[in-house]
C-alpha cells in the first residue's frame, strides 16, 4: 500500500450512519422473539446483610408470571470468571448470578421474575418479599481491611510493581515531594442501558444470545463453560450498541440469567435494564486514593517515585479482576524518566457496586496523580510547570523505551514518541506565553482565571491476535468478517478504508461484519483501544492476500502476467491497457469463490501520547468552573480517518470533563446509593463541553505494524482531571489546591475559604 | 385497558393499552416503531424525544392515552423515501453521531424546535440542545450539524 492511500488517511463519511439516522438501528431493546418472556431482577435494597428468607409465592401467583428464580434455581452455575488480569487469590470474591445467602451491595440480584409482559414482570418483582438481617456496611476502602466473610479479608490482593533502587533514590534526594490524592467513583454510563435476549433453538441445539457487545467471543466461551455446553452450541450476536466505554458488553449476572432461563423454559427470554438498575448494578470504576512521593534532585529531576494506593473495587471481583489497579500502577510513570519506581495497589472490597473498567482505566486516575506530582515538584523547586516537565521527559532518542513494568500480560515498551516535540506543538498552538500574560493581567484585575497542562502516554492495540476473512460477493460487494466489535466508534468505516486501499476497491462497497460468533471462530473484541490497530492490520494482511489470489486467478483467465495486472475501483485492469474484468466476474468465475483470511499477532501494545491544555475561570461565589478553552494534541502514529479520531478525542474529553467536575456515585452512611437517576449522576451537556482545539499528529508511527497505527479511543479522556486541576490551581493562585476529583462546586468553595 | 389511535408519521395505529403505558412503549412495542429510544425513562436524557402536535417532547413522560388522536412524528418519518432530511444529512456530514443511540432524540428535538422557530439564536439553540444527553460525541459536532441544517431549512 502506498503511504498516501486513496481512503486511509481521509475523513470519508461513515458507513454506519444511515440506519442510525433513519431509526432503523437494531439495539438490544429492538430485538424480540415470538412468545418471549421478560425478566425483571429483584435487587437488594440493603448494602450488606444476611438473607433470612425469600417469599416468592405472591409473585409466582401474579397473573402472567411464568417463574421466579432464587439462588436454589441457579446454584449449579458457577460464578463469572476473569477475562483479564485474573489472580488466583481473587477467585473466592467472584459474584454468583443470584445472591446465595449474603448481599453485599444495594442492587445485587437476589431473584429473577419471568413474566409474559415487562410491566407485569416489574409488578410481580415488587411482590417478592426478602427478609435481610442488616450487617455493618463498609463504605471506605481507606479503612483498615476487615473481614469479607469468616475466612477472608476485604483486601484480597496487593498489586505490586517496580524497578530500580528506590531506597537509594530517596537517600540521594535533594528533596522529597509527597501528596495525598483521590479520585471519585465514576462509570461510562452509555445512553443505551444493558440488554440481553436469549433464545434456545432446540432443532439445532444452539443457545443464542442477542444484545452482545465488546467481547462476544470471550463471553460465548464463558457462557458455554458456565452452562455446561460446547462452545459451538452457544452463539452470540451483536447488534447496534449504544455506547461502550468499558462497561458495556462485559459478562454480567443478568446475561447468564437470561441464557439459563431460555434453556430451562425453552422460550426466548428478554431483559432490558432500566436506568436506575444501570446506575447501581452495572460496573462502576476509578475510585482510588493515592499517597505518592517523589525523590528529586536540586533541579527537580525525578530520582524515584513511590506510590501506595487503595483501589475500591466494590462488593465483588468481576471480569476485569485486577485490571484497573494493575494498569494504574503500570502506567503511572507516563512520559517521564523515573529511574526507580515502586507502586503498591491495595485492592479493597466495600459494600458498593462492583467495579470494572471505564475509558482510560487506571490512567485517568494516575495521570491525575502523576501530573499533580509534577506540578508540586515545580512549586517545590520554584520553576515553571512546563519547564519541570521538559526536564523530566523521556527523550525521542531513547525510543523504543523499555519501562521495566508489565501489564495485561505484556512488557511495557514505548514503541515510538517525540514527547518534547508534541509539547512544543501544543504550547505553540495554545500561544502559551501570551496566554500566561493575559491570564496574569486578568488575575491582577481580580478574576480567577488560569491555565493548566498535562502530559500523558496512552496504551493501545492489545493483542494477542485478530483474524479477518474477506470475501468478494458475486455482485462485487466485499465482506470483511472480523472478531472485533462496534461500540459506535466507527470501526466499520475504518476497516473498510484499510481494506479498500489494500485491495483496490471503493470503501463504500465494503461491508464489515463484527460481533457474530457464528461467522468467525475466534475474536478478541473491542477494548483497550485495540480494534483499529489489531483488526486494521489483520484486515490489511487479508486484503493483500486476497489481492494476490485475485491477480493470480485473473492472470490465467485474462492471459496476462499477474505482475502486469492491477485492481482499481474493483476492476482488474492491465498495465498496458486493454480489456479488463470486474472483481465480481472473477468471483463468479471461480468455483470456490474469491476469499482470503489472515491473522495479525502482536505481543506488545503500541503507545500514543498527548498533551492537554485547559483554560478555566472559577466563579468564587458559586464554586463553578467554566472551561474557556481546551486544547488537545495527540499523536496516533497514523490516523485512518482523522474525522473519526477527532470524534473519539472530543467524546473522550466530554467524559473527562464529567469525571473532573460533575460525575460521582455517592452513597449515604448506610450504603444507600444516592446517584440513581441522571438527575443525580450529572453528565455534561452541550453547555458544559467547550469546542476543543484538537491537533492530531502523526509524528511517531508505530514500528510494530506497517501502517504505523496507534489507538485513538482513550486519549481524549486520560489527563482531563490533571489538566483542569492544574488550571484551577492557577486560577485561584494556590498550587496544589486540588487534591480530589471530581472538583464539585461545594469542594471548590471549601478550597476558596 | 383503553382503545386509542396513535397517528404516527401519518399512519393511524389502533391499539389497546393500559392507562399507565408510556407513549414511548406504545410507539415502540405496540406500533413497532423502534427508532424512538429509551435512555432513562425519567425525562433527563431526551433519547425518546418525538414531536407531538408540533411540539418536541419526551415520550417517556407522557402516557399513550394522552396522545390519543394527536399527530406524532418520529425519526422514521423524517426522510422522504431515500432522501434524507437536511438534519439527518447534516448529522452525517458533520459526524454528529457515533453510537447513534441518542441521535433520534436529537434529530426530533432539533427539527421540532427549528420548525417552530427557524430564526432561533445560536445561544438559544445551545440551550435547547443542552436538554438532551449524548455520551459519545462531546456535542460540538451535533451543534455544528444543527446549525448547518438550520441554515438549509431556513433557505427552503
Amino acid at each position: 500500500m502506498t503511504a498516501a492511500g486513496k481512503f486511509v488517511g481521509r475523513s470519508v463519511p461513515r458507513l454506519e450512519d444511515r440506519p442510525l439516522l433513519t431509526g432503523h438501528g437494531r439495539f438490544a431493546a429492538d430485538i424480540s422473539f415470538p412468545g418471549q418472556l421478560h425478566m425483571r431482577v429483584v435487587r437488594s435494597a440493603v448494602a450488606h446483610g444476611k438473607i433470612r428468607a425469600i417469599d416468592a409465592a405472591p409473585a409466582q401467583r401474579f397473573p402472567g408470571v411464568h417463574a421466579v428464580w432464587t439462588f436454589a434455581d441457579i446454584m449449579h452455575i458457577p460464578p463469572i470468571g476473569f477475562r483479564l488480569t485474573g489472580l488466583k487469590q481473587l477467585e473466592p470474591y467472584r459474584q454468583r448470578i443470584l445472591a446465595r445467602d449474603v448481599v453485599r451491595y444495594v442492587g445485587e440480584p437476589i431473584a429473577a421474575v419471568f413474566a409474559d409482559d415487562p410491566y407485569r414482570a416489574e409488578d410481580a418483582a415488587d411482590l417478592v418479599e426478602v427478609e435481610i438481617e442488616h450487617r455493618r456496611a463498609t463504605l471506605l476502602a481507606t479503612e483498615e481491611p476487615g473481614f469479607y466473610d469468616d475466612e477472608r479479608s476485604t483486601e484480597p490482593a496487593i498489586v505490586q510493581k517496580g524497578y530500580g533502587d528506590l531506597d537509594a533514590a530517596f537517600r540521594a534526594a535533594h528533596a522529597v515531594v509527597s501528596l495525598e490524592l483521590s479520585i471519585g467513583r465514576h462509570s461510562g454510563v452509555p445512553l443505551e442501558c444493558r440488554g440481553a435476549i436469549a433464545r434456545y433453538d432446540a432443532e439445532r441445539d444452539v443457545l443464542e444470545m442477542h444484545g452482545a457487545a465488546k467481547v462476544p467471543h470471550w463471553n460465548r466461551d464463558q457462557l458455554a463453560q458456565m452452562l455446561g455446553r460446547t462452545r459451538e452450541s452457544v452463539q452470540l450476536y451483536e447488534g447496534h450498541v449504544g455506547g461502550g466505554f468499558g462497561i458495556r458488553g462485559e459478562l454480567y449476572p443478568e446475561d447468564v440469567l437470561v441464557c439459563a432461563a431460555a434453556l430451562k423454559f425453552r422460550k426466548p427470554v428478554k431483559w432490558i435494564e432500566d436506568r436506575r438498575e444501570h446506575l447501581i448494578a452495572a460496573n462502576h470504576s476509578r475510585q482510588q486514593a493515592h499517597k505518592i512521593s517523589a525523590a528529586i534532585d536540586v533541579e527537580g529531576r525525578i530520582l524515584g517515585i513511590e506510590d501506595e494506593f487503595v483501589h475500591d473495587n466494590g462488593a465483588y471481583m468481576r471480569t476485569h479482576a485486577a485490571t484497573v489497579p494493575d494498569l494504574a500502577a503500570a502506567m503511572l510513570p507516563g512520559p517521564y524518566r523515573v529511574p526507580a519506581y515502586r507502586a503498591r495497589g491495595h485492592i479493597r472490597l466495600t459494600n458498593k457496586t462492583p467495579c470494572g473498567t471505564y475509558r482510560a482505566p487506571g490512567r485517568f486516575e494516575t495521570s491525575f496523580v502523576r501530573e499533580r506530582l509534577l506540578d508540586a515538584i515545580a512549586a517545590k523547586v520554584g520553576v515553571d510547570r512546563v519547564e519541570i516537565r521538559r526536564r523530566n521527559l523521556i527523550a525521542k532518542s531513547a525510543m523504543p523505551y523499555t519501562l521495566g513494568l508489565d501489564t495485561l500480560g505484556t512488557h511495557i515498551v514505548y514503541d515510538s514518541g517525540d514527547y518534547a516535540g508534541l509539547l512544543d506543538k501544543a504550547l505553540a498552538a495554545a500561544n502559551w506565553a501570551t496566554l500566561q500574560d493575559q491570564l496574569k493581567a486578568r488575575r491582577a484585575l481580580g478574576e480567577k482565571a488560569g491555565a493548566g497542562i498535562a502530559l500523558f502516554v496512552e496504551k493501545s492495540g492489545l493483542g494477542p491476535f485478530d483474524t479477518v476473512r474477506i470475501e468478494v460477493d458475486r455482485d462485487g460487494g466485499i465482506e470483511v468478517v472480523t472478531g472485533v466489535a462496534s461500540l459506535g466508534q466507527g470501526v466499520e468505516t475504518a476497516m473498510a478504508q484499510i481494506c479498500a486501499d489494500a485491495l483496490g476497491v471503493d470503501y463504500a462497497r465494503v461491508r464489515v461484519t463484527h460481533g457474530q460468533t457464528d461467522r468467525i471462530d475466534r475474536g478478541m473484541g473491542a477494548f483497550a483501544s485495540r480494534a483499529t490497530v489489531m483488526c486494521g492490520e489483520a484486515t490489511r494482511l487479508a486484503a493483500v492476500k486476497l489481492r494476490a489470489t485475485a491477480l493470480a486467478a485473473a492472470a490465467e483467465l485474462m492471459q496476462a502476467r499477474a505482475a502486469d495486472l492491477d485492481i482499481v475501483d474493483g476492476e482488474i485492469i492491465r498495465a498496458g491497457g486493454g480489456p479488463s474484468m470486474p472483481l465480481a466476474a472473477l468471483a463468479r468465475a471461480l468455483p470456490g469463490g474469491l476469499s482470503a483470511e489472515d491473522t495479525f499477532e502482536s505481543s506488545h501494545m503500541v503507545y500514543p501520547y498527548g498533551v492537554h491544555i485547559a483554560v478555566v475561570r472559577v466563579d468564587a461565589d458559586t464554586g463553578a468552573v467554566a472551561i474557556e478553552r481546551y486544547l488537545i494534541a495527540y499523536d496516533v502514529g497514523r490516523a485512518v480517518n482523522p474525522m473519526l479520531v477527532e470524534g473519539q478525542i472530543a467524546g473522550g474529553l466530554a467524559q473527562g470533563i464529567g469525571g473532573t467536575l460533575l460525575e460521582e456515585f455517592r452513597y449515604d452512611e448506610n450504603g444507600e446509593p444516592l446517584s440513581v437517576t441522571l438527575a443525580d449522576y450529572l453528565m455534561p451537556t452541550a453547555r458544559e463541553v467547550p469546542a476543543a482545539e484538537i491537533i492530531v499528529t502523526e509524528d511517531a508511527p508505530s514500528p510494530l505494524n506497517p501502517l504505523g497505527l496507534k489507538g485513538a479511543g482513550e486519549g481524549g479522556a486520560n489527563p482531563v482531571g490533571a489538566a483542569i486541576a492544574s488550571a484551577i490551581d492557577d486560577a485561584i493562585g494556590t498550587p496544589g489546591a486540588v487534591t480530589e476529583l471530581p472538583i464539585t462546586p461545594q469542594r471548590l468553595k471549601a478550597l476558596l475559604k | 385497558m383503553t382503545d386509542i389511535t396513535l397517528t404516527i408519521n401519518g399512519h393511524a395505529h389502533a391499539i389497546r393499552v393500559e392507562d399507565r403505558r408510556t407513549l414511548a412503549d406504545a410507539i415502540r412495542e405496540d406500533c413497532g416503531q423502534t427508532g424512538t429510544h429509551l435512555g432513562c425513562e425519567h425525562g433527563i436524557c431526551g433519547a425518546c424525544t418525538v414531536i407531538v402536535d408540533g411540539e418536541p417532547l419526551r415520550a417517556c413522560l407522557m402516557f399513550a392515552v394522552q396522545a390519543d388522536g394527536k399527530s406524532i412524528r418520529t425519526v422514521e418519518g423524517l426522510a422522504d423515501g431515500d432522501e434524507l432530511h437536511p438534519m439527518q444529512r447534516a448529522f452525517m456530514e458533520h459526524h454528529g453521531l457515533q453510537c447513534g443511540f441518542c441521535t433520534p432524540g436529537f434529530l426530533m428535538l432539533a427539527v421540532g424546535v427549528l420548525e417552530k422557530d427557524p430564526d432561533i439564536s445560536d445561544d438559544d439553540l445551545l440551550d435547547v440542545l443542552s436538554s438532551n444527553l449524548c455520551r459519545c460525541t462531546g456535542y460540538q459536532n451535533i451543534i455544528k450539524a444543527v446549525r448547518a441544517a438550520a441554515k438549509e431549512m431556513r433557505g427552503k
